[in-house]
């Protein structure tokens, strides 16, 4: 524990400097991705059907080949 | 003039037309999925009647609406079908069954004064069982497999929106393999083969890449079980509908090779070989592979030099446990007791193709020789990637976009694989109609690769390829469409002013009636007397 506190604390000060701790860049990305994911979702809420336990219960079809 | 013999002789000297003669026909039929929502009052604000679906409706008139509302629209008028050389019954092992110990499903080639339309692309659109039915024309390539695809689902969607209109009720048409209720229909591939291929060797060396293809091919599906009966998500379609090794059914106990004998060409050299086995594809880059991975197979198959010994160990299990199998490494056992995976499967043929090319590079077009890299390369890429992370080509396969967005929809609503939601996903996923299929607004969303563009398959729509006898038929119906009284795959049958008898004009040779050998020909008639004094007949 006390390793990695010390790792911490270097990892801050570089040669006597502030490191300033930014956001991973894939969290951001992954943000992003998931908004848009959201969107995507969003869209095709609206054209699937109104009904989804009765539409999918009434697709019935014939055999074929 | 040349006589016959010298034009052969050139054409073993003219190695740009020998590279021809190597070409592959193929072509892909799809059933698809046909439903009709019940007229009533809306019940959404702006909807089309109600959300019901009507199971009223006989599903065999639905589907001869809509194909004739398609036919209604194409140039000249519904041609009739010439059944003349079609032989459902005859099995491709040497013998035919006779008409009485067929059930009736197999007997496909009477007309039961069902729709059935001659395209100006050189398809035909008809009604196949219960469902409408789009075979495409004869093509030579992978891509134009892909653009003649894709065409055929612009012909449905307009086909679906006409006779929505016709009907005065929603008419929904779905290119998909399975209602989740225990039915299934068909996506068949055809591939020309040479006669003297023996079949028991495309049985033992095409079956394991049958199997093994399904994690490239496979247009996912919701539900474990022809009913859908254990909750889940699998690979394919079509896996738990096949039963049997080897046969000539299509409709029940479906085989995994099957053995239809109909070659719709000169029997004594060709055979067809009918492959049942694949899915539905929306995706291009799917229907591009399944196409041109498969007819690479084959000319190894055909070549003999396939070496390795595939033959799987009960390979009707192994159909079902490759497309159960998300994680795609599950071992699949091989005859001689040692196991292999889907993807090493499939790594094993790819390797054969490769070999292969290497040693015929030099009998291909250009152009074939591009495509056949293409495709070797491709094929890799998705090896690889399914190994490594599957969901890295969810803009490219079907069943991996599928399972995807579903995923999606399971983290944001918390869903269990049996939500209705997620089987309606299923559904509408492969709707034909650009406003409702999801598909599509994955498509538009920068989310499925494509291949081909809209101008490139709405020109696949009206015209037909160039390098196959579809030119000629395509072309006919384009322009002597109302002097067409029927035709086939392999013939047409004219209606020429001042002759007493029907002309039937056989079309034996896939490779004949090109654009090259009769599109100036055709272009310079004005009308059907004159193409038949032109052709000499």
């Amino acid at each position: 524990m006390a390793e990695s506190e010390q790792s911490q604390r270097k990892a801050r000060r570089v040669d006597d400097r502030e490191v300033e701790e930014l956001a991973p860049t894939d969290t951001a990305h992954k943000a992003e991705l998931d908004s848009e994911v959201d969107s995507l979702l969003d869209e095709i809420d609206d054209v699937l059907e109104v009904n989804a336990e009765e539409f999918v219960r009434s697709f019935v079809q014939k055999g074929g080949q | 003039m040349p006589s016959t013999a010298n034009r052969e002789e050139s054409a073993t000297a003219n190695p740009e037309m020998a590279a021809r003669l190597n070409a592959r026909i193929m072509g892909i039929e799809t059933e698809y999925g046909i439903s009709a929502l019940a007229p009533g009052p809306s019940a959404v604000p702006g909807g089309f009647n109600n959300a019901f679906i009507d199971e009223e409706l006989h599903p065999m008139q639905l589907s001869n609406h809509v194909v004739k509302a398609y036919g209604a629209s194409a140039p000249g008028q519904p041609a009739g079908w010439d059944y003349e050389t079609e032989t459902p019954l005859r099995d491709i092992r040497g013998y035919e069954i006779s008409r009485a110990a067929a059930h009736p499903d197999q007997l496909t080639d009477t007309d039961l004064g069902m729709a059935n339309v001659i395209l100006t692309n050189g398809a035909r659109l008809y009604v196949d069982h219960a469902h409408p039915e789009y075979s495409s024309p004869e093509v030579t390539s992978a891509l134009d497999a892909v653009r003649y695809d894709k065409a055929g689902e612009a012909v449905m969607a307009i086909a679906a929106q006409r006779a929505t209109q016709s009907l005065g009720r929603s008419v929904r048409l779905y290119k998909n393999n399975t209602d989740g209720k225990g039915a299934s229909y068909g996506t068949h591939e055809n591939y020309l083969l040479q006669r003297s291929t023996p079949f028991d060797r495309i049985v033992t060396q095409f079956t394991a890449f049958l199997v093994s293809r399904q994690v490239i091919i496979g247009g996912g599906r919701v539900g474990l079980g022809q009913s859908s009966q254990t909750p889940g998500f699998q690979i394919s379609q079509r896996a738990d509908f096949f039963e049997a090794e080897v046969g000539l059914e299509t409709t029940l106990n479906r085989p995994i090779i099957n053995t239809r004998d109909e070659p719709h060409a000169d029997a004594s050299k060709h055979r067809r070989l009918h492959v049942i086995t694949g899915d539905a594809n929306l995706s291009e880059i799917s229907t591009y592979l399944k196409v041109g991975t498969a007819s690479w197979v084959l000319r190894v198959i055909e070549a003999g030099e396939l070496g390795s010994d595939v033959r799987l160990e009960g390979p009707v299990s192994a159909m079902r446990t490759v497309s159960h199998d998300l994680s795609v490494h599950e071992p699949l056992y091989l005859s001689e007791g040692s196991s292999i995976t889907a993807l090493d499967l499939q790594e094993v043929y790819l390797d054969a193709c490769r070999d292969h090319y290497e040693q015929v590079a030099g009998d291909l077009t250009e152009t074939a020789r591009i495509e056949a890299k293409d495709i070797f390369s491709r094929w890799q890429d998705c090896l690889d990637a399914l190994r490594a992370d599957i969901f890295s080509l969810a803009d490219q396969l079907d069943w991996v976009a599928k399972l995807k967005l579903m995923e999606s929809y399971r983290e944001r609503d918390g869903l269990s694989w049996s939500a209705p939601k997620l089987a309606l996903i299923d559904l509408q996923y492969a709707d034909v109609d650009p406003r409702r299929s999801l598909y599509r607004a994955l498509l538009s969303n920068g989310k499925m690769r494509r291949l081909v563009n809209n101008e490139e398959i709405e020109r696949a729509r009206t015209s037909p390829p160039e390098d196959t006898r579809a030119y000629f038929r395509g072309r006919v119906m384009e322009k002597f469409g109302s002097s067409v009284v029927a035709a086939s795959w392999d013939s047409v049958i004219f209606d020429v002013p001042e002759r007493p008898a029907l002309q039937r004009l056989p079309l034996l040779d896939p490779l004949r009636g090109t654009r090259e050998q009769v599109g100036q020909l055709i272009e310079e008639c004005d009308s059907v007397t004159e193409l038949f004094a032109a052709l000499g007949r």
